[in-house]
């Protein structure tokens, strides 16, 4: 479905060039959630806003749905970090989750069937007509998370969309993700430094390095569809599984990494 | 009138939940408007009756002869002075005014959105923007001679520029991010405009409208004491020409009165649009 292949990315050109992706491939297939784990500035934002067509790489072929990204694909939507800044302000929780399903010529019943089931998914009832500032940054996120599955992309993508929330909230939305995720069928691409939150949510880890960045490895994560916060975490597989993708971030198997011929002669 | 404006909006809380205490609290709030100006108005009422003199009447018959002047007679028959006076000074602020908010807007949203045309024009704008538009007033009546149109697009030119200045901050300071989430769902450049910089940039625009609108009354006031037959400012200057000083004062004490309710409607239509803001209890100018 999503097909990144030998993704290289520079920022910046002569003496301040930063080669901040060096060689990424991986693939998203229908239906899958798909995690993404590395550390912080590894270059993973970077990675995201390529495959939204936010912006192109300096190298590399990416496709979705057999088409080439050139700018934002149609069925695709994006859960940012900054749920503060992605959400509008001025609109009511409502009107957030329903102003980018106006340009789909849905009927009017349609639409507030939409509106209203996602808000339901994301347990946002009875604040349909609260702005923004009057919710909580978990209660804003959710609301990201609504106007995301209300928009139906084929392909969704989250960048650390729970980076900046407390751990109890986090815990409800990384169960948020699992349910919507089942309920909607959704393909899922998940962007986390989290590696607790990459095993548990994920069907497939992919691990990045340090910066310059390759995929150490792509891992499944063969634990039960019926994931719990306690229970799946106390699981000895879920254990070993988080084990190792600490051990690939921090000692990635690589020829990348050798250490280089003139230092060893 | 703007110091009793000024309290009224600052200390507005939000709805409070205790009905009790904010009833209260209105009515503290109203004391404090009312009074305190009813006070003063009876000392000036005093001072007048105590040392007599005819260049400051007594307020009651200042407002004697606002009432004459001003007030629809029994059966609604508007007077003289409102028909050749007071309705077109009106006339022309609201025009002027409504020109300059529909072009500073739309000239500082393209220019907000696009750096390059603003390289080209802000040399432009910071020259006129200097320029105290009274100064203009020879110009504008080479230009456009000594009738309304003078009048109108001197208020329209000395308004626009709080207005675009500020338009142009306004849709700066929209954050990129919010560019990128319409822009991952493709929503139109139309659907942007309306819906993103528009109601973003909209604390900023009001901020500037209202600077504009104590401007466009200054503006009136001041073009109609050059070259008119009518107006609130030209009926200033022909009482106090002809030693009718209790219409004079009138005349201000109905520009204060102009001044606040335009400012209250300002308020109102603020609270309205802003209703999203933390804190939609705003300074006023
Ligand atoms: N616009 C940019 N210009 C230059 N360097 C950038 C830019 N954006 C990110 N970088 C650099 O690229 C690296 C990867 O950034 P990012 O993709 O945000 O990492 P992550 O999301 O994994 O924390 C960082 O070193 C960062 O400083
Ligand atoms: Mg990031």
């Amino acid at each position: 479905m999503l097909n990144i292949e030998h993704l290289t990315h520079t920022y910046g050109t002569g003496a301040k060039a930063h080669l901040a992706l060096k060689d990424i491939t991986f693939a998203v297939e229908p239906g899958e959630l798909v995690s993404i784990v590395g550390p912080s500035g590894c270059g993973k934002t970077t990675l995201l806003r390529t495959m939204a067509g936010l912006m192109r790489p300096t190298g590399g072929d990416l496709t979705f749905l057999g088409n080439e990204i050139t700018s934002v694909p149609e069925g695709l939507a994006m859960v940012f970090q900054d749920y503060r800044g992605s959400l509008f302000p001025w609109l009511s929780v409502e009107s957030n989750v329903r102003f980018p399903l106006k340009r789909l010529g849905l009927s009017k019943a349609d639409l507030d069937a939409r509106v209203s089931e996602s808000l339901v998914a994301v347990g946002l009832t009875g604040f349909e007509d609260r702005f923004p500032f009057q919710l909580s940054g978990g209660m804003q996120q959710r609301v990201a998370i609504a106007r995301a599955l209300a928009y139906r992309p084929k392909i969704l993508l989250m960048d650390e969309p729970f980076a900046s929330v407390d751990a109890q909230t986090r815990e409800d939305l990384e169960d948020l993700v699992l349910s919507v995720k089942k309920k909607f069928n959704m393909t899922i691409l998940f962007v986390t430094h989290d590696i607790d939150e990459s095993v548990y949510l994920a069907d497939r880890v992919v691990v990045l390095s340090k910066p310059p960045t390759f995929v150490v490895t792509t891992l499944d994560i063969p634990l039960s569809d019926n994931r719990d916060q306690i229970e799946t975490k106390e699981d000895p597989e879920f254990i070993r599984l988080r084990g190792e993708v600490a051990r690939l971030i921090r000692h990635p198997k690589s020829d990348d990494v050798t250490i280089p011929v003139a230092d060893v002669a | 009138m703007a110091l009793t404006a000024s309290i009224s909006t600052a200390n507005r809380p939000r709805a409070s939940r205790e009905p009790q205490s904010a009833r209260r609290q209105w009515w503290s709030r109203f004391a404090l408007r009312w009074i305190v100006l009813a006070v003063l108005l009876a000392l000036w009422q005093l001072a007048t009756m105590a040392f007599p003199s005819p260049f400051f009447p007594q307020p009651i018959r200042i407002f004697e002869r606002a009432a004459l002047l001003w007030l629809p007679g029994p059966n609604g028959v508007l007077t003289p002075s409102m028909l050749n006076d007071v309705l077109p000074s009106m006339g022309r602020v609201l025009l002027g005014f409504a020109i300059s908010v529909v072009l500073a807007i739309s000239l500082g949203v393209a220019i907000g959105l696009s750096r390059k045309f603003a390289d080209y024009v802000d040399p432009i704008i910071q020259f006129l923007r200097a320029v105290p538009p009274p100064a203009l007033i020879p110009i504008f009546l080479v230009l456009f001679g000594t009738g309304d149109e003078m009048r109108v697009l001197l208020i329209a030119f000395g308004t626009a520029w709080p207005i675009l200045l500020n338009t142009i901050d306004g849709v700066r300071s929209i954050e990129e991010l919010k560019y990128e989430t319409a822009t991952v769902f493709r929503i139109s450049f139309v659907s942007r405009l309306k819906r993103i910089v528009l109601p973003g940039a909209a604390p900023k625009i009001l901020a500037g409208v209202r600077t504009s609108l104590s401007l466009g009354l200054i503006l009136m006031v001041i073009s109609e004491m050059v070259a008119a037959s009518s107006g609130i400012g030209f009926s200033i200057v022909q009482a106090q020409r002809g030693f009718g000083f209790p219409d004079m004062w009138a005349g201000i004490v109905l520009l204060g009165i102009i001044g606040f309710l335009l400012n209250t409607l300002l308020t109102v239509i603020e609270r309205r649009i802003l209703a999203w803001q933390r804190s939609s209890g705003r300074e006023t100018a």
